[in-house]
């Protein structure tokens, strides 16, 4: 809401002196966030005078016609005598006043006007259109003031044109329809300055008549509860608008049509009132107010043809809808500028609820849609067609109509009961009951008393104040939100962080702490990305959630797998210059259920019953969180110390390990096993499993698919679901000898075929309680091993816990454990 | 005893005349003193201290004088030995202290060498400072609550007194699915839906996550950004406690001068409604108000719609957006910079915010 300063003053008597510091405190303290306060005066500087053109000689020769013109400025320019300027625009005459920015003057923008040589001519100032002062975005020619205009030439030009004014730019919130308008927020402010009020809305204006102004029927009272219209007839169809009403719709951002519309626009702004103007000879029979049928089509005023759905009232007459009620006229019976003589006024109350519905189906947020989803006082009607018709017969001519029409089934807001305590409990403020008595009654409220016990009756423009809370909320404010104490509630005995919420703390540090960067990419991905990633067709990732609206028709779906974004990213990594890459990501993925239907309807009375809110979290996806790291080029790069090392699919199964091992799973339940999955390389792929259990999947990803996402060669990647991980065990503190230890390093030879983690394995098993430990620290293959065979050399740590081992004891227990090698394997020790 | 049986040769007990002993000292220190290593030190020690040494032979010749004489002879071979050898461990002591500094010389690195040989993550600072909030309301006994990101219409809109066709739904911006009753969260305040369902009071929790608004990506908008969100009911409460609590804060993550105010403002979840601003000292555009999130009494409605009976129970609710804090926080100027995952916004901050 756009608003000048000037036309709030006519109705609340500001403090003369109120400085842009008070009224922006006054504004922010009541709640009407000012998201701008300009002081136009400001806007432009320097010598700026209201022009008389004496003398008007035509430029020849150049691409556009020009002119050199000579006006009196009075003695603005110091000598009195005429000032020489050229200008551009031709729609003014000798004798007209215009408004002229003489040399020192800056204009809007920081256009500094000085005398110079245009088109040949000395030019001395500039003539201004209303775009060059800021005014408007009027710039088809000069602003030509009108003839009756009581300026004289020299004077100050600002107050001619408004610009000695201030605006505001006020964020009204949608609960508070009433601040919609200069009505609204007069009243808001005399309540902030503590000054007088005087109610447009509360101007006497005459009732029903016996015979209505046009005849009309209304079919659904629920949708509209008012309708109340008057007529004009014969009025000057060419009258102009006058200036001041101009201005201040073009403040507001509304652009002027015709005088009667503008007169419509200009009440809807100040008394918050959205109303029609028909052109009378245009309405073929009497008017009905109905729903409209579905399929039933009406082209509005801006042009576009609407097919009309069941919940969308409309006004007809014989022809059919002529006008998309509450929301936007048509164009058959509109007013015709130049053309309307007869004018009929509708002003009327529609359900809020059916206008928020047929603005948002036909996507139409015109300012009187605004207004009325928001809530209008239905007592305005009256007021504002007697307005409507005053000023159309001053402006325009005319003769008004007598007869008045008013359809009332306007039903009054419903009492609030409350005691006068509430407030303080809720607030933690001792407001006395007489002063929430007070502050109640100045908003404009009915208040019964009986003791603390409080019956109160809103006024008919605040529909919002429909429970205690909302006085509540009224009392605080208009008290002043700063009186509020600060009072830190005592600490609660609270458990800190659950089990999956410092798993995932941990899993990130982990991987941070391990060159790992994170980053959050956002989770709509493209419809095709399971080719893309080279998914089976029953591959579970497949089932992926769809928006309805997303963002960009390329992305419509919720990823799956963290894959997809997170590659993504990498490759904007990558297109920005970097090269050696490690990033990792934390978050949900996004798993459909088919199967499930909607949720069921629940409403918000009383709390769905348990069953209720059970079948409505089973529509939901599946939504478990993930962790998926991506790597690419040198994970440690080359440097004095030698060459660098590229990232390989062994450091993506580390980052499973990493952070399998942050999220409490220790190692020994951890197996590593080749897998084929996609996206990764059939041949360097691993399964994470844990207890026996896929958790999750890592190594490099496969060529095709580096290809197809444009990664570079050999990015590998890694994705464990986090929710499928089972309970960290509770670790058994090992016993620590302090005898010595005997170490024993053993090389097998075994096919190429066996895994490395199974010999390992067997070596573990075979060896007994003295191994400590055992770690591969060699593989070796070479034709003298025999074909398709491999040297595996581990270092084997034997300890005993009471005694030093002695060396028979260790080498009993290697050989243990090689047997269980070369019996389960075929395992020949290396060199034996 | 006879005379001729007498050892005792004045030629031979010559070595125990103390002038010889005393050139043997000397011979020795000299000796010591022109080693120039610990080599050729231990090469000449035979030489003064060994069983040809002069200082040995004379003691072997004390048993030639007279049993009167062997006294004072023996305490004078001993002094001089003594000399030698300390002589000997002193020049040792010294040879040794040369070579250990010349080995610690002769091993000398250029220290300021770069070892970024393993390169350093980072934590995400968006991740860091939910953490961070997190932990402050933890240390107050709050718990930390999550829901889910496709949320159902109802918890996301209905629950927090948003009917249908209340204005505030057009304002959301909300992505829809095109499963009907579903959509992307708009804001965490569902889960304090969840929460009063599933929990009886007292309630004091904390939710921070992830929020969707179909706001295309510019400098100050993403369709995609986090909010952390506080929730508390139990019996009593009162609004002087929500500005104790936002205060609290204020102060623990911009500094002990921060303060809040409040503008009046509406949300259909909370009544009375607030948006408030923190006194930000330490702004790098210096000390001033800035806008930091919303705040309110949680509605009775809302109380009853969880299942709540807002006749015993009262609350309060607050939410501020995580991009918006950290932008304030930080100096952060470019929404993009947040949430487009180059790896150099992180690298910024490194694992602790």
């Amino acid at each position: 809401m756009r608003v000048p300063l000037s036309w709030l003053r006519e109705y609340v008597d500001l403090p003369a002196d109120l400085s842009l510091d008070q009224l922006e405190s006054a504004l922010v303290h009541l709640g009407l966030s000012p998201e701008a306060i300009e002081d136009l005066s400001a806007s432009v500087t320097g010598p700026l005078v209201v022009g008389e053109v004496r003398d008007i000689e035509e430029l020849t020769g150049f691409k556009k016609p020009i002119r050199f013109c000579r006006v009196d400025v009075g003695q603005a320019n110091g000598t009195g005598e005429l000032q020489e300027i050229i200008c551009g625009a031709t729609n003014f005459g000798v004798g007209d006043k215009v408004v002229v920015v003489l040399p020192g003057g800056v204009l809007p923008g920081g256009f500094a006007i000085s005398a110079r040589k245009v088109y040949g001519r000395m030019s001395h100032g500039m003539i201004c259109s209303e775009r060059e002062l800021g005014l408007s975005d009027e710039h088809g020619g000069i602003l030509v003031l009108p003839p009756d205009v009581a300026a004289k030439p020299g004077d100050d030009a600002r107050p001619v044109i408004g610009l000695n004014d201030v605006v505001l730019t006020l964020d009204i919130t949608p609960d508070r329809g009433y601040l919609m308008s200069v009505r609204g927020i007069a009243r808001e402010l005399a309540l902030a300055f503590g000054v007088p009020f005087r109610d447009p809305g509360a101007a006497p204006a005459p009732g029903a008549t016996p015979t209505p102004a046009y005849p009309v029927e209304v079919r659904d009272p629920v949708g509209c509860d008012r309708f109340a219209a008057r007529v004009v007839r014969g009025i000057d169809p060419a009258a102009p608008t006058p200036s001041w009403m101009v201005r201040r719709l073009a403040i507001a951002g509304i652009r002027s049509i015709s005088l009667a519309v503008d007169i419509t626009n200009y009440l809807m702004l100040e008394l918050g009132q959205p109303m029609h103007a028909f052109d009378l000879n245009r309405l073929r029979g009497p008017l009905v107010v109905r729903r409209a049928t579905p399929g039933e089509k009406l082209t509005t005023l801006d042009g576009v043809t609407r097919e009309l759905d069941a919940e969308d009232m409309v006004i007809c007459d014989d022809t059919g809808p002529i006008s998309l009620a509450a929301v936007m006229g048509g164009e058959t019976s509109e007013v015709i500028p130049g053309v309307t003589t007869d004018v009929l006024f509708e002003a009327a109350h529609w359900d809020p609820v059916m206008v928020s519905r047929t603005a948002r189906r036909h996507r139409l947020f015109s300012e009187a849609a605004k207004r009325w989803e928001r809530g209008v006082d239905p007592q305005l009607p009256l007021v504002a067609l007697e307005r409507a018709v005053a000023l159309l017969t001053e402006y325009g001519g005319g003769k008004a109509g007598s007869e008045i029409l008013d359809i009332n089934h306007v039903r009054p807001l419903a009492a609030v009961q409350f005691d006068a305590t509430v407030p303080a409990q809720r607030i933690g403020v001792p407001y006395s009951p007489d002063r929430v008595v007070d502050l109640i009654e100045r908003i404009g409220c009915t208040v019964v008393r009986e003791g603390d016990r409080l019956t109160v009756t809103p006024p008919s423009w605040r529909p919002d104040l429909t429970d205690p809370a909302d006085f509540v909320e009224e009392v605080a404010r208009l008290d002043g939100y700063d009186r509020v104490p600060s009072i830190l509630p005592p600490a609660v005995p609270g458990r800190g962080l659950t089990e999956a919420q410092r798993r995932r703390r941990s899993v990130a540090r982990a991987l941070a702490e391990n060159g790992f960067v994170e980053v959050l990419s956002y989770p709509f991905v493209s419809a095709d990305f399971a080719e893309q990633l080279g998914l089976p067709a029953d591959d579970p990732r497949r089932a992926a959630v769809r928006l309805a609206n997303p963002l960009s028709d390329a992305e419509p779906l919720l990823r799956t797998t963290l894959l997809p974004p997170l590659l993504a990213t990498l490759r904007r990594n990558i297109g920005r210059g970097q090269r050696d890459l490690a990033i990792y990501e934390v978050g949900l993925v996004f798993l459909a259920r088919p199967e499930a239907g909607p949720p069921p309807a629940m409403g918000v009375a009383d709390r769905p019953s348990d069953e209720e809110f059970a079948a409505a979290n089973a529509s939901l996806p599946h939504q478990p969180w993930h962790v998926a790291a991506a790597l690419a080029g040198e994970v440690e790069p080359r440097g004095w110390w030698g060459p660098g090392r590229a990232a390989s699919w062994a450091d993506a199964i580390e980052a499973a390990r990493i952070a399998l091992d942050a999220a409490g799973i220790r190692g020994d339940r951890v197996t590593v096993r080749a897998a084929e999955q996609a996206p990764w390389h059939p041949g360097r792929c691993a399964a994470i499993v844990v207890d026996g259990r896929v958790v999750g999947h890592a190594g490099e990803l496969h060529p095709a698919v580096i290809t197809a996402l444009e990664l570079p060669r050999r990015t590998c990647a890694m994705e464990i679901n986090l929710d499928a991980l089972p309970p960290a065990s509770l670790t058994s503190a090992p016993r620590i000898s302090t005898f010595p230890p005997a170490l024993i390093d053993v090389a097998l030879v075994v096919d190429e075929s066996v895994p490395a983690a199974d010999v390992q394995r067997a070596l573990v098993e075979g060896a007994g309680e003295l191994l400590e430990s055992i770690r591969l620290f060699d593989v070796y293959v070479s034709d003298q091993l025999g074909k398709g065979r491999k040297s595996l050399a581990f270092k084997l740590t034997f300890r005993a816990s009471d005694r030093t081992l002695t060396v028979e004891e260790a080498v009993a227990a290697r050989d243990a454990a090689v047997a269980v090698a070369a019996q389960r394997f075929g395992a020949v020790l290396r060199g034996a | 005893m006879t005379y001729r049986n007498d050892p005792y040769d004045p030629k031979q007990v010559a070595l125990l005349d103390q002038a010889a002993l005393d050139e043997a000292v000397a011979a020795a220190k000299e000796a010591f003193a022109n080693a120039a290593d610990l080599d050729a030190l231990l090469s000449v020690r035979h030489l003064h201290l060994g069983d040809r040494a002069p200082v040995s032979r004379a003691r072997r010749e004390i048993g030639a004088l007279p049993p009167a004489a062997r006294a004072d002879a023996g305490r004078r071979v001993n002094e001089a030995r003594r000399a030698i050898e300390e002589a000997f461990s002193q020049r040792r002591a010294q040879l040794e202290k040369e070579q250990a500094e010349r080995v610690l010389a002769e091993e000398r690195v250029d220290v300021t060498l770069p070892w970024d040989r393993r390169p350093r993550g980072a934590r995400h600072p968006l991740s860091l400072l939910m953490e961070r909030i997190t932990d402050f309301f933890v240390a107050m006994g709050y718990e930390v609550a999550e829901g889910p990101e496709v949320e159902l219409e109802w918890a996301n809109f209905d629950a927090l007194n948003i009917a249908p066709d209340h204005p505030a739904r057009g304002l959301m911006d909300t992505f829809y699915l095109d499963k009907p009753g579903l959509v992307l969260r708009t804001h965490t305040s569902p889960v304090q839906a969840r929460v009063m369902m599933t929990r009886k009071p007292p309630i004091y929790v904390i939710c921070p996550g992830r929020v969707f608004r179909t706001d295309e990506l510019d400098a100050t908008h993403s369709p995609v950004f986090h909010q952390v969100e506080g929730l508390v009911v139990d019996k009593g409460i009162t609004m002087a406690h929500l500005r104790g609590t936002l205060d609290h804060f204020a102060r623990a993550m911009f500094g002990p001068e921060a303060k809040t105010r409040w503008r009046p403002h509406y949300f259909p979840f909370t009544e009375p409604s607030a948006e408030f601003d923190v006194w930000f000292p330490a702004h790098r555009d210096g000390p001033r108000w800035v806008e930091w999130g919303g705040c309110g009494m949680v509605n009775p409605r809302v109380l009853r719609a969880c299942g709540v009976d807002p006749d015993v129970y009262t609350g309060f609710a607050f939410g501020m957006g995580i991009e918006r804090t950290l932008m304030v926080r930080h100096g952060v100027s470019d929404m993009r910079d947040m949430v487009e995952g180059d790896v150099r916004f992180p690298q910024a901050f490194g694992v602790e915010l």
